[in-house]
């Protein structure tokens, strides 16, 4: 049998796929062991227990200054201002990218202007948000939206703009409007893209609200891991960093799951 | 029958290629005008013409007697060869979007008795067409043919003035094409349509249309071939008509004397 015909089914798939996860976890467990077989003080690979040790006072034990459980709090502050920028972003693709994909006379008005912002880099513009918006949390929302925003603008516009030709004159020859048109047509059509389009962003949103939280914050999971680099603290930052990635995972899926939910119909050829 | 669709002196050109010259023509009510001609000759720039989504470089085109505007309008219906249903809805929702978008101008939604209104209105509609099994199917989740049912249903509920048809059978196979003729013409009698059809398949042309018109260049400059355009070189109204169970025998029977055609029109 060739190679390009060895199809894993669906339960082989789950064990080939957490296989290479495996692999890199017994690695870590036996460098960290070698490491400190030859140092007891290693602090660069820490041994699992000394992560449990670590997280427990950050996990359970109310911060004496502020009052507030440190990683709980760093959870929170992080979620919300990557939830809000996310959400920002949402709004401002369905609106602007809508009126991009469905109006050519926009589209030629700002389709260029879009494009500019877009090869802006993102980080190249954090400290004109800093120096506009102050250290707060408005420069580090404002951050992840400039960063996402217009690649999900561009998208949705190509995607509304990319729909059949056909399906926008049948709907004129139905009496459909403009708004009509963009409404009941394009619309739909564009939601699960924008789903798609955001789950995309995730890792890039991510990295930009650690970005700002590493330069200027005193709260949220990027400030912690750049906080405690400086006690070399590889016990916090390895938990943090692995938290970090099962909350992406975990806004992916559900994002995925809403789209499947609401959007069966676009998601009937991939069954 | 007064005439529904008139076409005085058209012309259009992209630039200085001219695809069509000096189309004249004019289209009685309740006529089933099918259109064939060679790639490039036109046929669906004509159809494009009719559905008001380009606008003639010369001449004017007239339904009812008014000059048309060119955009797509509610008084004519189309039907393509893919893509003219709307994948997100399923195939009630479908029938009801003209419904919809008349009644409803801001949410193009309907509520309450309105909306039973037009569910029973486009369920009808859908029996009629023999979808009445598939009414909460996604468009995926039917065959070309179904799909094409549903995209017919879809234009006669707005009851346009005129259907406009664009290789609507051309995807779908032999024996589909069979059910789908007898549909169109049972709709053509029983709602008095008036349908412009393009296809390339000869034989459906003459077996559906009480008129065919062929569309083909009438001289050809071999040096700028782009300089003459195409128009209706036959225009034969059908009065023995093919019967319906026609086999589908080859093209290469039917020839078409390119010689005794060269005459001015």
């Amino acid at each position: 049998m060739r190679w390009v015909n060895v199809k894993p089914n669906r339960r082989s798939a789950i064990l080939l796929g957490t296989l290479p996860l495996l692999v890199a976890l017994v690695a870590y467990l036996f460098a960290s062991a070698a490491r400190h077989a030859t140092n007891a003080s290693d602090k660069v690979l820490p041994t699992p227990a000394a992560m449990v040790e670590a997280m427990r006072g950050l996990l359970f034990d109310a911060d004496p200054l502020s009052g507030r459980i440190i990683f709980w709090a760093d959870t929170a502050a992080s979620l919300e201002r990557l939830c809000l920028g996310l959400g920002i972003c949402a709004l401002s693709a369905l609106l602007v990218g809508m009126v991009l994909g469905v109006l050519p006379a926009a589209r030629a008005t700002f389709g260029a202007f879009v494009t500019t912002i877009a090869v802006i880099p993102p980080i190249a513009l954090l400290p004109v948000l800093f120096i506009a918006f102050g250290l707060g949390e408005t420069a580090k929302v404002a951050l992840i939206v400039i960063g996402v925003a217009p690649f999900l603008i561009r998208d949705l516009a190509d995607h509304v703009a990319a729909l059949p030709q056909e399906q926008l004159v049948k709907a004129q020859t139905l009496g459909a409007s403009s708004w009509q048109l963009a409404l009941r047509v394009a619309l739909p059509q564009a939601l699960p893209r924008l789903i798609a389009g955001l789950r995309l962003s995730l890792g890039p949103a991510w990295v930009y609200l650690i970005s700002a939280e590493a330069i200027a914050s005193d709260i949220g999971l990027g400030y912690r891991i750049f906080l405690v680099r400086r006690y070399l603290s590889m016990d916090i930052i390895i938990p943090y960093v692995a938290w970090i990635s099962l909350l992406a995972i975990a806004m992916d899926i559900a994002l995925m799951q809403l789209s499947r939910r609401a959007f069966a119909w676009a998601h009937q050829g991939q069954r | 029958m007064s005439d529904l669709l008139a076409f005085d002196n058209v012309w259009l050109e992209y630039g200085d290629k001219i695809v069509l010259e000096r189309v004249n023509l004019s289209i009685a009510e309740h006529c089933f005008v099918s259109i064939v001609g060679p790639s490039g000759a036109g046929k669906s720039s004509f159809l494009r013409l009719a559905l008001g989504q380009e606008s003639p470089s010369r001449g004017q085109i007239l339904l009812d007697g008014k000059i048309l505007t060119p955009e797509c309008g509610p008084d004519r219906g189309v039907v393509f060869q893919r893509y003219s249903v709307f994948p997100h809805l399923n195939a009630l929702r479908n029938v009801m979007f003209a419904r919809e978008c008349v009644k409803a101008p801001f949410t193009a939604r309907l509520f309450g008795a309105a909306r039973r209104r037009a569910a029973e209105e486009a369920e009808a509609m859908l029996i009629e067409v023999g979808l009445g099994d598939s009414l909460h199917l996604y468009p995926s989740q039917l065959s070309g043919g179904m799909q094409q049912r549903l995209a017919i249903a879809q234009a006669l509920i707005a009851r346009p003035r005129v259907l406009l048809l664009d290789e609507p059978f051309g995807a779908l196979d032999p024996g589909i094409r069979q059910d789908m003729h007898r549909l169109i013409l049972r709709l053509w009698e029983e709602h008095g349509l008036t349908v412009l059809m393009v296809t390339h398949d000869i034989i459906e042309a003459f077996k559906l249309g009480t008129r065919v018109l062929a569309f083909d260049k009438r001289r050809i400059d071999p040096h700028a071939p782009h300089r003459f355009g195409a128009t209706a070189v036959y225009d034969l109204p059908l009065t023995n008509k093919l019967p319906l169970d026609t086999p589908d025998v080859s093209v290469s029977i039917i020839t078409i004397d390119r010689i005794s055609n060269n005459e001015e029109g």
